[in-house]
């Protein structure tokens, strides 16, 4: 065999293009910062207007942050099930995780400036004048209040961030310091236990309060319980597609030496099987609202789809959205050999990618740009967005090289990495 | 049909095994099969044993009970007895989802499971042969395919040499059959038949 090569040297060239992409996000929040403020008109209008530029940098930070926090999810996820098969490219996992802290920081800024914001477009439970008024958001005001959403946003971002360095801290503590069995006995319960409260804090969060409280209180009057489970899996299913495309990178710089096409073949059925779990949960959201068909549950995809009398703009992005994020990778990932070939690992990936975001775009847009003199919502222009979003991309790029370049790619002295060797599936 | 003659050798571990598909083929032996006690990985590999059709049978029996589900419950409940429930249009393709998936997921199930008992020549009552009881304990039992031109203490000390332990002649019918091995032994005190 022939060496590994443990240290990763990022290429010039990659990190050339991580600042365009950022310098890029930076120029499209500018841009569209100019363009949202620089109309006159009456109040409400300004508002929506100012509202448009918040809600653009709302659904990128936390998309982003949520599909970086998924890798964090997928390493503490297989650590607690002695997972093997991970080790060979568990470095590229963490080093994506590290993104969490960074783009952490900018998205609790973005969600406590809309929170503390005069202009309640977004959130307009923050309206105490609304609040007082409205008896389902009075009813609701315990959980959807501003010092509620602060302590739990800071408290999901001190979380998330401290776990996330525990973790990683004690992956690279045994990179100069091979164990004997004992001290391997110990550090796995160790690794266990605290991937173990990770698990725990994601349950809290993630999949549960976190994206009610981010991203279903912008419809504030509707509530699923569905909701957190299909961020969670759209966001995962992100996640995965992220770090497939980290190990392909990888690999065709030469680096990843003991991944193999079974690793990838994994990956893929990862992605195949939580695309299939992200449909099951769309379907499972919007069969219960269609059967029931309770007008305060209905609007939520009224402002989506539309029905017979209202057609809503999102309707054509909805279901491409739909069929791009359920039904390509259902087909297409259905064989064997597509879950093994690169090419089509990096195509499904980035397929994956762009249209989780459009899901988020959809969930996060719908509702704030609706008129509420005329009761129709539009889609603004989606370029602004998708280059803030590239910005975003920038930042995760040079932050992942960078941890990446930090640290050894292989996990040399963990008890589990010959069984990611000698992994087969 | 006829009764082939098969030289079995034992393998007691997985590292002697590999390497013993690897030279067995490579000597132009023919392997008949390799009877496990669980799926060993990688070892369909190692015999070049060519992928069957069983997924793209599976994909193939799933769409139909799509299908089947869809087109029943569209002609039930559109055209032939259409009923009003709650309100809702006829033709509720939501409501049927649930129906459809379970359907799709009947016929795959069951069509792959009875192709798999069909392409591996399995069904209740018949009895097939391993060749040594302990492939299904804890040994690996590795069947090779005599013709009349074999030359036997040539195959036995080959194998011998490769780690094979209980090395002997058997002879078996090649396709399955309705009885017990156990109990008819006398079909097999036959000479071999030339294969063609």
């Amino acid at each position: 065999m022939t060496t590994i090569r443990e240290k990763f040297i990022v290429p010039k060239r990659y990190n050339t293009v991580a600042f365009v992409l950022m310098a890029l996000g930076i120029i499209a929040i500018i841009v569209l910062y100019i363009y949202t403020h620089s109309a006159k008109g009456p109040t409400d209008y300004l508002q929506r207007r100012d509202a448009r530029f918040w809600a653009s940098l709302l659904q990128n930070s936390v998309y982003f942050l949520l599909v970086t926090n998924a890798a964090m999810f997928f390493f503490c996820a297989t650590t607690l099930a002695w997972a093997g098969f991970q080790m060979s490219f568990r470095r590229v996992t963490e080093a994506i995780s590290a993104c969490v802290p960074v783009i952490g920081i900018i998205t609790t800024v973005v969600l406590l400036s809309v929170c503390f914001s005069s202009n309640h477009t977004i959130y307009h439970w923050t309206d105490s004048q609304h609040v007082a008024e409205d008896p389902v958001l009075n009813h609701k005001s315990g959980f959807l209040s501003k010092p509620f959403f602060t302590i739990w946003t800071i408290i999901t971002y001190l979380g998330w961030s401290f776990l996330g360095w525990k973790m990683r801290r004690l992956s690279r503590s045994l990179d100069d310091n091979p164990l004997n069995l004992e001290g391997r006995k110990k550090y796995m319960w160790n690794n266990t236990v605290w991937a173990a409260l990770f698990i725990v804090f994601f349950a809290l969060t993630v999949m549960s309060c976190t994206p009610w409280l981010w991203l279903m209180s912008i419809d504030a009057h509707w509530y699923s319980t569905m909701y957190s489970w299909y961020t969670f899996a759209s966001t995962f299913v992100a996640g995965l597609a992220l770090i497939s495309l980290f190990v392909v990178f990888l690999k065709n710089n030469g680096y990843l030496e003991l991944v193999n096409q079974e690793h990838l073949h994994d990956l893929g059925k990862f992605m195949f099987a939580f695309s299939i779990f992200w449909g099951y949960l769309w379907f499972s959201q919007y069969m219960l609202i269609w059967y029931s068909n309770q007008p305060e549950e209905t609007t939520y995809f009224i402002n989506r789809i539309g029905n017979r009398v209202v057609k809503s703009p999102y309707q054509g992005l909805y279901w491409l959205m739909f069929c791009l994020n359920f039904l390509a990778p259902l087909l297409i990932f259905m064989t064997k050999g597509s879950k093994r070939n690169y090419t089509t690992i990096t195509f499904m990936s980035l397929l994956i990618l762009f249209c989780h975001w459009l899901d988020f775009f959809q969930m996060v847009f719908a509702g704030p740009m609706k008129d509420p003199n005329t009761g129709l919502t539009h889609v603004p222009m989606i370029l602004a967005d998708f280059g803030v979003a590239l910005g975003f991309v920038g930042l995760i790029m040079y932050v992942t090289a960078r941890t990446l370049s930090r640290y050894s790619l292989v996990t040399r002295n963990h008890p589990l990495i010959k069984e990611s060797v000698i992994h087969h599936t | 049909m006829a009764v082939k003659k098969f030289i079995t050798g034992n393998f007691y571990d997985e590292a002697v095994l590999f390497p013993a598909v690897t030279k067995v083929r490579r000597a132009g032996y023919k392997i008949h099969d390799v009877y496990t006690p669980f799926p060993i990985h990688g070892l369909d590999k190692a015999m070049g044993l060519r992928d069957t059709g069983l997924h793209t049978a599976g994909f193939i029996y799933g769409i139909t009970g799509t299908c089947t589900a869809l087109g029943f419950i569209t002609w039930a409940l559109t055209l032939d007895w259409a009923i009003n429930f709650g309100g809702k249009p006829f033709f509720s393709l939501p409501a049927w989802i649930p129906i459809t998936f379970e359907l799709t997921v009947l016929f795959a199930s069951v069509g792959m499971v009875m192709t798999f008992c069909y392409l591996c020549q399995l069904a209740p009552f018949v009895k097939k042969d391993h060749f040594n009881a302990r492939s299904t304990d804890d040994t690996f039992v590795m069947a090779l395919e005599c013709t009349d031109k074999t030359n036997e203490q040539e195959v036995i000390g080959f194998l011998n040499n490769l780690g094979a332990k209980d090395v002997e002649v058997q002879y078996r019918e090649t396709e399955w059959w309705l009885g017990r091995y156990d109990k008819d032994t006398k079909r097999f005190e036959r000479k071999v038949e030339p294969v063609h």
